[in-house]
């Protein structure tokens, strides 16, 4: 082994060991996951193929609830990728960092940039000044490789015997409770706040319009609200 | 309930495709190209404008009690947001929810 490729192993485990106390994040959703999928009637190669490929719990819940009320497909696709947008904030601020790796690690790259992966590189890697790009790419694909295992697993165990949970759990309300454990954390500031709060007033309001469209809407008002109210906080401070 | 299996797989393809695509946007395609201020402004409310409105109907009118809003959900809701809000721990939220919910199930036999 040359050494160039010793530093990047040294790296890569020092990605994994970032990242793995977040599986007990992960575990969790993927299970409710695999639970809620086979609930409503997904076959198990659908669910894993999905969890597998998407691997984005918000946006996967998302698409459940969405096909349980028959929206159209185009809704649903809509939707569930407006829920994962983020993450081109995410590929936008990372390209400092990865954006000369070769075109093949940056699939790679791709494919493991999660919220976890994410969240954990964008504090670490604008600390290691001296890291080569093979370097800071091996500690990304690390972390991807600690989370992403346990995550599709964990969706095989919630999927596999989910099924066997008898209706008293009332594990329709999984979901809800999901939803809530991913929205709570991420109510940081005011404007964050009132961007939820606009979300449920004004989808509600605007349940009446056909196809599941009004949540778009909905959404689309909610960002509005947020954005509007950071800048009016940025401009009160100075 | 039977499912479209088209649209399934449709929206399983779909949402593979895009997603890695968002993903791989500016890493791969778009480079050092950087972001204006009013779309970072909007992007980082996108979550928290999108899921909070899908659930709240879910929460008020649940589906395993066909639609009647029930104590134990709600309640379950309640200490699910409050933990997760006060600890900002998705693990909190997650088994504060659940043990509630079992607990008021059982109360209210």
């Amino acid at each position: 082994m040359t050494s160039e490729q010793t530093i990047s192993k040294s790296a890569f485990w020092e990605g994994y060991r970032d990242c793995a106390p977040f599986i007990l994040v992960a575990a969790p959703f993927g299970l409710m996951f695999g639970v809620a999928a086979t609930e409503l009637g997904l076959s198990l190669i659908q669910t894993m193929t999905m969890t597998v490929l998407v691997i984005a719990g918000a946006a996967q819940f998302t698409a459940l609830i969405l096909i349980e009320e028959h929206a159209p497909t185009l809704i649903i696709l809509a939707t569930a990728l407006a829920v994962n947008l983020r993450m081109a904030m995410y590929s936008a601020a990372l390209v400092p960092y990865l954006g000369k790796a070769r075109g093949r690690t940056k699939l790679l790259l791709a494919y493991f940039n999660v919220d976890q992966t994410f969240g954990v590189a964008s504090v670490r890697l604008p600390l290691e000044t001296q890291w080569t790009v093979a370097q800071r790419s091996a500690y990304f694909i690390g972390g991807g490789l600690a989370i992403t295992p346990f995550w599709i697993l964990s969706t095989y165990l919630g999927a596999a015997f989910g099924a066997a949970i008898p209706p008293e759990f009332s594990l329709d309300f999984a979901m809800p409770i999901c939803f809530i454990a991913i929205i709570a954390p991420a109510l940081r500031t005011l404007p964050h706040v009132l961007a939820a709060v606009t979300s449920v007033v004004a989808a509600l309001a605007l349940s009446w319009i056909p196809f599941s469209l009004g949540l778009l809407i909905a959404a689309a008002i909610a960002m509005v609200v947020g954005a509007q109210a950071e800048l009016w906080l940025e401009r009160r401070k100075s | 309930m039977t499912l479209d299996q088209t649209q399934i797989w449709i929206v399983i393809a779909g949402m593979a495709f895009g997603t890695f695509f968002i993903r791989w946007s500016f890493l791969g395609l778009l480079g050092d190209r950087e972001l204006p201020q009013w779309a970072l402004r909007h992007l980082r409310y996108t979550a928290v404008a999108i899921l909070p409105g899908l659930i709240a109907p879910l929460i008020l009118w649940p589906s395993g009690t066909g639609g009647e809003p029930d104590p134990a959900r709600l309640l379950a809701a309640l200490m699910a947001f409050a933990m997760g809000m006060w600890r900002k721990s998705a693990l909190w939220a997650i088994f504060s929810g659940l043990i509630t919910l079992y607990a008021v199930q059982y109360l209210l036999g």
